[in-house]
């Protein structure tokens, strides 16, 4: 049997050897024909959701499995130019293992996003449902064709229908204002980044003006453009991925989203920006420098502790996961930003380590963070509730979703045997090694940076301890919680494959190591190959640090097993059933238990400095008493009310020129004829 | 050689003659008096075409002054004139601006075209090359006239008057622009006169008046 699955495998890697690109491209265009598929049954949701979506999920197994079959082989570049685009301008088309492998990611998060949206999106909710076919499945083609673009001009023209997509699937619920104030803030913030990029790829070109990325790879660039370079990629990569201080689309683009949106924004399209980072600064610059990876590892790290801290007073579940999002696009960063510091430093065995823990912290995040978002979303339709305070105890109503968020929330938190561990353990190790860094300064404040991650990693747990148990654990705190029904099996399936992949990887995280080896191979020349046997990982030596998913895995559920029947035997029909923590009083009801305010409000004392609260307390007459608390990133005020007021105070200005008078008008063109002709003279 | 020394006066003379006509209509305050001061600098420019024509034994630019006759000094302003008339506008006068401020703008535009000319004139080879200075003034002023006026027809006049002008730099500079771009150029003016004409009724049937000050109310706030 398995030997037949084996013969039936290795059948099918020969028949694809060679021709992924062009499968790949198949695939692509076979998810715009879908999307436009719809149109022949426009408003059914049956045909569109029941039929459309779950083909598009098999298509991103196709690009998983073929992105899997590419990384195996270990076959070079594979190139192809498209007769399409400009005259005298084509698309080039390349897959290369870095791609490959956020092709893969894209294949497997996809995968399990497209399943759960066919069973989630229902007839008479925002847009219909044929144009949210066709903006879904033209987002996940361009987020493809965006990682398979070999030249400035695919690139951008991907990267922009991916952000215009986006943008659509955001505001599906367009009547509803602070929808389309969030879409447009996204819009907005998307474009800032688009024209970084562009101007990136104009120095990029050094004087060449060949766009294709082959080109880009042989101009030589002084230092000072390779550093501009480098910070407008910064800039634009930086928007897309949630970067701070650019990070304020973020909580307001994905609370508004569809759930499925949501998940597949936070889990596959930031990776796009890690994605274009990765090509820009270690494939396309062909030098780097320290200070570069200095400033991504404090912006990284900034951004980390940032988006913990945030997210720790959200009250909104999905404003929480966004800022959870930030933290972990910060811990990514983090780890690039070690990677060229190492890289610069000329060792490039730790350099790999760092990339390495920044990839598979990237594959890790799509899928626990897009669970999460998923759960989010099965929770709103069985409740039509977002706020934490009116949920709770939705374990009892909703088991399949609550065991399959628990899943997700641990792997979030960093706790072994789940995959999120792996990573932030990866990226831990790598900040061991930097003390053999030569530069004095560095090694004296990168441990703070460790110390940081450590606090960021803590705080991560603090959160998903304060997701998982307002949402699912203690008393409903609304009465018709009782009544919320679990997730139909569409979801369940998709919930099911995510965390399926939460725990495979941190079982078997040589999987998610050997995937990531040809990345760090191709970039830095050197890979964290993982110990021979198939039950340690040990990334530098065996002496230093290993670890072992199976082994914890199988120690875990051998003690959970023998708790289990240990109980069953002790206990058996003396058990009752009572409500939690009510401590021998009898009379608890819901609002005794701790809130989501409630819990954040260490965190809100703690890290005061970060926020802007506004407090309202209840007097002490008051009938109805109301606590309520406002808060508010100090950046938007600090950084983004002051540039929107620059720009209207500038157009205000330029409209003074504009006075409605002809002999004003005609005063104007002729100074500018007499400045041309004192110019001639 | 006495004779083309005769004609170079003469030329001289009819740019003089135009720069006052320039400057009269700066000061001039009724739109009927503005029609026949710019009829009677069609018919200066007629000359000197005529003028330049025959110095030169060049003769399409006798064409181009018999051009310059039919349109600028009789079509023209026989449109205009029929057209004030029929908006009852031949009486109109307007407030200008300060007549003495304006006049020594006017000056200090003058010096500075024929600042402007000395290079080119030291450069061109035409019998009429000293002329340039003035037909740049001639420009300049125009316009500033079109600046300081408040009435659409009196804007228009303006226009036409430095086109006049454009023609004379261009005859004195290079003997003329070629034939095809005069005869576009003057289909043009036609075209555009009529076309304001039009632009005239609609703003009076709007506004109850011509003067342009109403379209202020444009402007978006």
């Amino acid at each position: 049997m398995v030997l037949s699955a084996y013969h039936w495998i290795s059948a099918l890697a020969e028949a694809l050897a060679g021709h992924e690109l062009r499968f790949m491209l198949c695939i692509v265009a076979a998810w715009m024909i879908l999307g436009l598929a719809g149109f022949l049954r426009p408003h059914s949701i049956r045909f569109v959701a029941h039929l459309l979506f779950p083909a598009g999920g098999v298509l991103c197994l196709g690009v998983a499995v073929l992105a899997g079959l590419y990384l195996g082989s270990g076959r070079g570049p594979q190139t192809a130019i498209l007769p399409l685009g400009l005259p005298d301008l084509p698309f080039h088309i390349r897959l290369d293992v870095l791609s490959g492998f956020f092709l893969l990611l894209l294949g497997v998060a996809g995968a399990g996003i497209s399943t759960f949206a066919a069973g989630y999106f229902r007839s008479g909710e925002g847009t219909a449902p044929a144009l949210l076919g066709l903006h879904y499945h033209l987002f996940l083609a361009s987020m493809a064709l965006v990682m398979l673009a070999d030249d400035a001009y695919m690139f951008m023209v991907a990267w922009e229908t991916m952000a215009l997509t986006s943008y659509f699937l955001v505001t599906s619920h367009h009547r509803i204002p602070e929808i389309r104030r969030a879409g447009f803030l996204y819009l907005l913030m998307a474009h800032v980044g688009a024209v970084c990029i562009l101007l990136c790829f104009g120095v990029l070109q050094g004087g060449s003006w060949q766009f294709t990325f082959d080109a880009m790879r042989g101009a030589p660039l002084a230092p000072v453009w390779a550093t501009t370079a480098f910070l407008l990629a910064l800039l634009g990569f930086g928007a897309k991925a949630g970067l701070v201080p650019m990070h304020v689309w973020l909580p307001e683009a994905h609370p508004a989203a569809p759930s499925p949106v949501s998940a597949m924004m936070s889990g596959i399209m930031l990776k796009t920006a890690i994605y274009g980072l990765l090509r820009v600064s270690f494939d396309l610059l062909n030098v780097r420098f320290w200070q570069w990876g200095a400033l991504l590892l404090g912006l990284g790290l900034f951004s980390a502790l940032f988006g913990a801290i945030f997210a720790a007073v959200q009250t909104d579940m999905k404003r929480l996961l966004a800022y959870s999002s930030i933290e972990n696009v910060g811990l990514i960063f983090t780890g690039i930003g070690l990677a060229v510091l190492f890289q610069t430093n000329n060792m490039p065995l730790f350099a790999a380590l760092a990339l390495t823990a920044a990839l598979v912290h990237s594959l890790n995040h799509s899928l626990f963070k897009s669970l999460l978002f998923l759960t989010t979303g099965s929770v709103l339709h069985a409740t039509r509730q977002r706020s934490l305070g009116k949920l709770g105890g939705l374990i009892r109503p909703m088991p399949w979703v609550a065991s399959l968020a628990l899943v997700g929330t641990l792997s979030i938190a960093g706790l072994p045997p789940f995959n999120g561990f792996i990573s932030e353990w990866l990226l831990l190790q790598s900040f061991l090694f930097t003390p053999q860094l030569p530069h004095a300064f560095l090694n004296m404040l990168i441990p703070l940076g460790a110390a940081a991650l450590a606090l960021t990693a803590a705080l991560a747990a603090y959160v998903m301890v304060k997701f998982y148990g307002v949402i699912f654990l203690g008393q409903p705190r609304e009465g018709s919680l009782e009544s919320a029904h679990d997730a139909n099996w569409l979801e369940r399936l998709g919930l099911g494959w995510l965390a399926f992949g939460c725990i495979l990887i941190g079982a078997v995280p040589q999987l998610a190591l050997n995937a990531v080896a040809p990345v760090t191979g191709k970039l830095l020349g050197d890979s964290v190959r993982p110990s021979s046997t198939v039950w340690w990982i040990a990334p530098i030596a065996q002496q230093q640090a290993s670890y072992s998913g199976l082994i914890l895995l199988a120690g875990i559920v051998a003690v959970v097993a023998a708790t289990f029947v240990f109980v069953r035997l002790l206990a058996h029909g003396r058990m009752r059933r009572t409500a939690p923590w009510d401590c021998g009083y009898p009379w608890q009801n819901s609002r005794m238990q701790d809130t989501a305010e409630g819990f954040g409000q260490p965190i809100r004392h703690m890290f005061g400095a970060f926020f802007r609260m506004e407090r309202h307390l209840p007097s002490a007459a008051d009938t109805a008493p109301r606590y309520r608390v406002y808060i508010e990133d100090r950046l938007w005020r600090g950084i983004y009310l002051p540039i929107a007021r620059g720009v209207q105070g500038l157009a205000d200005a330029i409209g003074v020129l504009q006075r409605g008078r002809l002999a004003v008008y005609l005063l104007y063109s002729f100074l500018t004829l007499l400045g041309l002709l004192v110019f001639v003279l | 050689m006495h004779h083309s020394e005769l004609i170079a006066q003469l030329l001289k003379v009819i740019a003089a003659g135009l720069l006052l006509i320039s400057f009269a209509m700066l000061a001039s305050r009724r739109t009927q008096q503005l029609i026949t001061l710019f009829a009677w600098q069609g018919a200066m420019l007629f000359v000197s075409t005529c003028l330049v024509a025959y110095s030169s034994g060049l003769t399409e630019m006798y064409y181009s002054a018999g051009l310059t006759l039919l349109l600028k000094v009789i079509a023209l302003p026989w449109i205009l004139h029929r057209l004030i008339h029929r908006l009852g506008a031949q009486w109109d006068s307007e407030q200008l601006v300060n007549v003495p401020t304006t006049m020594m703008a006017g000056l200090a535009l003058v010096i500075f075209a024929f600042g402007l000319a000395q290079p080119i004139t030291s450069m061109a080879t035409t019998i009429t090359r000293h002329t340039l200075g003035i037909a740049l003034a001639v420009i300049l002023l125009a316009f500033l006239m079109m600046i300081t006026r408040r009435k659409a027809v009196t804007q228009v006049i303006g226009f036409l008057a430095m086109e006049n002008g454009l023609f004379f730099a261009a005859t004195s500079a290079t003997y003329g622009m070629p034939m095809v771009i005069e005869l576009g150029i003057a289909l043009d003016l036609l075209v555009g006169v009529f076309i304001l004409g039009i632009f005239f009724f609609q703003i009076r049937e709007q506004f109850d008046s011509l003067d342009l000050s109403n379209l202020e109310s444009l402007k978006e706030d």
